[in-house]
This record gives structure tokens, C-alpha cells and sequence, in this order.
């Protein structure tokens, strides 16, 4: 399946931390590849984004929109540091 | 909300519209709004766009290719009109942006609508009356794919160290002296400021393309941190 990058998501992202995080830095919580969320492998044909690593293919993290609520998982991330 | 104040019939499947969007903050070349529509019974969809002018410019405008299979692009291409309102928020984006004060040398690749947020970049370095040196290398499959050749053209005839090369991959018309075929290494290594001038590079495109050029540039000893990329897929 085809992938895009975090700036597909720079919109979504805004709405659910009320903040741009394209430029901030991500730390993967499977194999350490520090990476700027733009660069961030983002899968966007599955029921909300799924964000993975660029380098070990990691799910780094989920949104999706279910009833009006964003439900976030960030659980596969080590860090997210903003720019 | 804002308004279509004009639309361009920039290629066949292409077209640019011009919104007068009240309370603009202003933006950065690079960046996108998301543009949201809703069908009468509540269904909502929602695509990110690149923006295509230039912060200076007097209407924020975004550059829209319609995909056969898209959800949105098809009314934004073929129904939508001057007068019509649209739901957009934005700008977003804060990595692939590009501003004077960025310096340069700077390479531009586009592959596609990918050179649409590069075309904004031009537009600010001439509205900005910068002398940052800048290569554009844009891919379409044929000339008439070929999204604001003739505005990209005309800057680069003004001599002021705007360089635009064209390549078709798919056809090219009778005497056609330009490139063809898609970016290769041996293109970029042509066209591209050798890595010991530290040039910044913007490349955006499909993602193949993206991830094909980025690692030629690294390759050509580009910074990694100096190329900036941004990847679009077949939802439309």
C-alpha cells in the first residue's frame, strides 16, 4: 500500500494538539530513528492515519475519528519533541 | 469560509482557484490547507492542498489536479465556481516551507502537481525582489501536463537567476529539444548544484518520485537536513 509523509496530516495533527508538528522531532520507540514528523511514513487508506517509522516500519501513531471524537494512540513513540 | 473570486483552467484536469478568504493570517511558501466538503446528507470529505501563491500575493489561491477515482478533486475541478463558497482551514505546515530568508542555492523538483508549493516559492522570490539562485526541474508527462509553464517559463526569461528545466516522461511534442524521460540520476546530476555549494532542496511529487530524488541528492552529497521533502498519493 502506497504511503505519504506527515505533511498530509499537518492539518489533522493541528486539530487534535491545537499546534503545527510537521517540524517537530519524533524518536521511535522500536528502533530509536530520530526523524522530523514530516518524514514520517503516513498511511492515510485505513480508517484514520496511521504514522510509521521510516526506518523499521514501526506503527509510531494512530488517529482516527470515531463519533466526533479523535481517539489518538501514540504508543509507539519514544519522544516527540516540538522544533 | 472562503470565496472563489476566479478559477484558471491551468491543463485539461487542472485547475487553479483564486479565494478571497477573510482573516487570513498569511502564510509561508510551502505550506496547505485542508479544504473540506459536505454533501447534503451530512457526509463529510476532507484533502490537504497545497497553497500556490505567494504570501504577498492579494488572493490566497490553490492548484487542484483532478483524479479519476478522487472524492473531492472532481468537484473542485468540474463543479465548483466563481461565487461558490469553500470550507477550508489553514495554513499548515511548518517543515516543507521556504522563505527569502532561507537562503539558497536552492533546487526545486517537482514531479506533477508536486511542483505547485515550489510555485509558490518562486512567486515570493520574485515578489520579494530576492537574488537567491534557484533551479526548478519539473516532470509531467507531456507538455500539455505541464502545470504554469508558461508563467515559469516567462520568469526564467527575465534572466535573474531563475533556471526552469522541463522533462516529459510519457510523450513529447515534434521538435521537442527539452528533456525527456523521468528524473534520473544522471538528470539531477546535470541540473542540480553540485552538494559543495550546501544548496537547500525541496522536492515534491508522487511518492516514488520523492523518494527517488532524495536519495540521488543525498547521493550527490546534499545534506539530509538540507532536503526537504513532501509526498502525495492517489487520494483525491
Amino acid at each position: 500500500m502506497t504511503y505519504v509523509d506527515g505533511n498530509a496530516i499537518a492539518g489533522l495533527l493541528r486539530e487534535v494538539f491545537d499546534e503545527e508538528l510537521t517540524a517537530a522531532v519524533s524518536t521511535c520507540g522500536t528502533c530509536g530513528e530520530v526523524a522530523v514528523v514530516a518524514e514520517l511514513r503516513v498511511y492515510l487508506r485505513c480508517p484514520g492515519a496511521v504514522v510509521r517509522c521510516p526506518r523499521c516500519g514501526a506503527v509510531l501513531v494512530r488517529i482516527a475519528e470515531i463519533r466526533g471524537l479523535h481517539v489518538v494512540d501514540l504508543g509507539g513513540l519514544r519522544d516527540l519533541a516540538r522544533a | 469560509m472562503a470565496d472563489v473570486v476566479d478559477i484558471v483552467h491551468e491543463t485539461s484536469r487542472v485547475r487553479t482557484i483564486l479565494l478571497d478568504v477573510p482573516d487570513w493570517p498569511g502564510h509561508h511558501a510551502g505550506q496547505h490547507v485542508d479544504v473540506r466538503l459536505t454533501a447534503e446528507d451530512g457526509y463529510q470529505a476532507q484533502r490537504s492542498y497545497s497553497i500556490a501563491s505567494a504570501p504577498e500575493d492579494e488572493r490566497v489561491a490553490i492548484t487542484v489536479e483532478e483524479l479519476a477515482d478522487g472524492e473531492v478533486s472532481p468537484y473542485l475541478v468540474g463543479e465548483l465556481r466563481v461565487g461558490d463558497g469553500l470550507e477550508l482551514r489553514g495554513p499548515v505546515g511548518g517543515w516543507f516551507v521556504w522563505d527569502v530568508s532561507d537562503g539558497g542555492p536552492l533546487l526545486l523538483v517537482g514531479g506533477g502537481s508536486g511542483v505547485v508549493p515550489l510555485r509558490a516559492m518562486v512567486r515570493h522570490r520574485v515578489a520579494a525582489a530576492s537574488d537567491v539562485p534557484v533551479r526548478l526541474l519539473v516532470s509531467s508527462r507531456t507538455l500539455d501536463d505541464a502545470i504554469y509553464r508558461a508563467e515559469l517559463d516567462g520568469l526564467a526569461a527575465r534572466g535573474d537567476g531563475l533556471e526552469v528545466v522541463h522533462t516529459l516522461s510519457r510523450e513529447q511534442p515534434a521538435g521537442w529539444t527539452g528533456r525527456t524521460g523521468r528524473i534520473d540520476r544522471e538528470l539531477l546530476a546535470e541540473v542540480a548544484w553540485p552538494g559543495t555549494e550546501n544548496p537547500l532542496a525541496f522536492v515534491c511529487g508522487p511518492t516514488g518520485l520523492v523518494e527517488a530524488v532524495a536519495s540521488g541528492l543525498v547521493d550527490l552529497g546534499y545534506g539530509a537536513g538540507r532536503v526537504k521533502t513532501e509526498r502525495f498519493g492517489p487520494t483525491g
